[in-house]
């Protein structure tokens, strides 16, 4: 059972870098990822990580690198998220639907006019975990480092506003460049994970593991080390499934980081309809004295 | 030297070119305590973002501790109506007031024990001690509300901007805000309270009557008279 568990990553220099980006991913995500569910930023991320498209398919049409085509892109989706979200008169989620689509459809309609560059784009958007080089995981880590230091210098703007804007406001914080730092925390997140876990199944990363975090902490610092974790136990698990069933190693990763989410929301609805809560109970009785 | 913390002269408030109320003018010095007291929609929330900074004022002069709104982050505290989403977010009620204190530490500033100090004692003077350590999300509505209200006693601010803070609240709870803005007031602080509540509008030193317009401003004595009171409702009978 040990040898299982072990032996593959002991064995396999391919697998150890596999696990050494993902656990960066991971972390990355989980920081990330945090805000992204506090404020409600799921669909943004997920449109965002599909605006990419475009950018990496003009990169490789042109031969220039898939990172500037995807920062460039990212930048633009920031730009319209950014936008949308503060001057439309329509839900967010329609504008940002639409500019999601336009993105994505213009990445298929540059990608129909070469067939040689089909399996690189899905190489880029579904990641190529199991080919990750050292390189890969120093970008990785300077990635880390840069959404941890933003996470860090505009962590309590960033609260303030999943609370509410006008306390942000009221509070001295200009919430137009925090919302669009934010939104480059999270567009620099699917950018640098590009060559592990690809552009599209980020967001499960983003967005899995630190939603598991929500429904078990209780501060918003817990809900990155919850996060955390599960990225790491879903990182370890899903390369263990990828290789001893032969599956596609970042979905594996993805789809445990999902299933451990499930799972953690399953214990917390039959803890709480038991007469539990995830929460402790109301602490009545507990009068003003002024 | 003007001792006002607030002062407005035909001020206008509204959203983009829509006009919410019009014609506000006012002053307050330390103690003061204005309420502001109307229907649904006859501008109190409007009034009061716009002398927190958050809606620009339409026309009109408004200068809140002698600049413009906005401008003395630290010296002003807001408590909306229905701070809502946080309800949601893992947050523990001493989190939620400490950012009562973020004003004074801005970006990067460590917290002090100034600042654990002020959110101890804002918790203690709210009852909200008794559960500080608790997710905001597993307390009940009166709870939550004396955890905002915490929030925004930990600034030590010169001007309290309160927007229904009783609502809510039991019996007892109501009277323990009103306490407490007893003592902000003796304290030199300057507090606005929106309220749909005869009897807390007679506490003020200052009454706004609103009804999309200002039907009386003045002492509660003289403004809150049955025949204002019927116009500002629009009742035809008072009890």
């Amino acid at each position: 059972m040990g040898d299982a568990l072990i032996a593959p990553f002991a064995d396999n220099e391919f697998l150890r870098l596999a696990l050494g980006a993902s656990l960066l991913v991971a972390v990355t995500c989980a920081i990330a990822g945090t805000f992204v569910v506090l404020r409600g930023l799921a669909f943004a991320g997920d449109a965002m990580s599909h605006g990419v498209l475009p950018g990496l398919a003009i990169a490789l049409l042109l031969g220039v690198s898939p990172v500037l085509g995807a920062a460039a892109s990212a930048a633009v989706m920031m730009a319209g998220v950014g936008l949308i979200t503060r001057r439309s008169r329509l839900g967010a989620d329609t504008a940002i639907g639409l500019l999601f689509v336009g993105m994505l459809a213009l990445g298929v309609m540059i990608t129909s006019r070469s067939e040689s560059f089909v399996g690189d784009i899905t190489r880029l958007l579904f990641g190529q975990l199991l080919g990750v080089q050292t390189a890969d995981l120093a970008w990785q880590a300077v990635a880390l480092a840069a959404v941890g230091s933003i996470a860090w210098v505009g962590r309590r703007p960033f609260v303030m506003m999943s609370v509410d804007e006008g306390l942000a406001r009221t509070s001295g914080f200009r919430t137009a460049p925090f919302h669009a730092l934010m939104l480059a925390m999270v567009g620099l997140t699917i950018v640098a994970s590009f060559r592990t876990v690809g552009t599209l199944l980020v967001l499960g990363m983003l967005v899995a593991p630190a939603a598991t975090g929500a429904l078990v902490a209780r501060r918003v610092s817990t809900v990155m080390l919850v996060g955390s974790a599960c990225g790491t136990v879903a990182s370890y698990a899903g390369l263990l499934v990828s290789y001893h069933f032969d599956l596609a190693a970042g979905s594996s990763v993805v789809l445990v980081a999902v299933a451990l989410f499930g799972l953690t929301a399953s214990v917390v609805a039959v803890a709480t309809r038991g007469g539990g809560s995830a929460d402790p109970p109301h602490p009545h009785g507990a009068h003003h004295v002024a | 030297m003007s001792r006002e913390l607030l002062t407005a002269r035909g001020l206008a408030v509204g959203y983009g070119s829509f006009t919410v109320v019009e014609g506000i003018s006012l002053d307050a010095r330390p103690g003061a305590f204005v309420t502001l007291i109307g229907t649904n929609g006859s501008g109190k929330s409007t009034l009061l973002k716009t002398l927190a900074g958050l809606v620009p004022p339409m026309r009109g002069t408004l200068q809140v501790l002698g600049a413009a709104p906005g401008t003395h982050a630290r010296r002003v505290a807001y408590l909306p109506q229905h701070p809502a989403s946080s309800h949601t977010l893992p947050l523990r009620a001493r989190d939620v007031v400490a950012m009562g204190r973020f004003a004074h530490l801005g970006l990067l500033r460590p917290e002090r024990a100034v600042d654990r100090r002020a959110r101890d004692a804002a918790l203690a003077r709210t009852g909200a001690d008794a559960y500080a350590d608790a997710p905001l999300r597993g307390l009940s509505g009166g709870q939550q509300q004396r955890v905002h209200l915490a929030q925004v006693i930990a600034r030590e601010a010169d001007i309290l901007l309160l927007d229904e803070p009783t609502a809510g609240l039991d019996l007892a709870g109501r009277e323990a805000v009103l306490d407490i803005i007893a003592e902000e007031r003796t304290r030199g602080a300057v507090v606005v309270m929106a309220t749909h509540d005869l009897g807390e509008a007679a506490r003020a030193s200052l009454v706004l009557l609103m009804a999309r317009r200002v039907v009386a401003a003045g002492p509660p004595e003289t403004v809150l008279t049955d025949a204002n009171v019927r116009e500002a409702f629009g009742l035809t009978h008072l009890h």
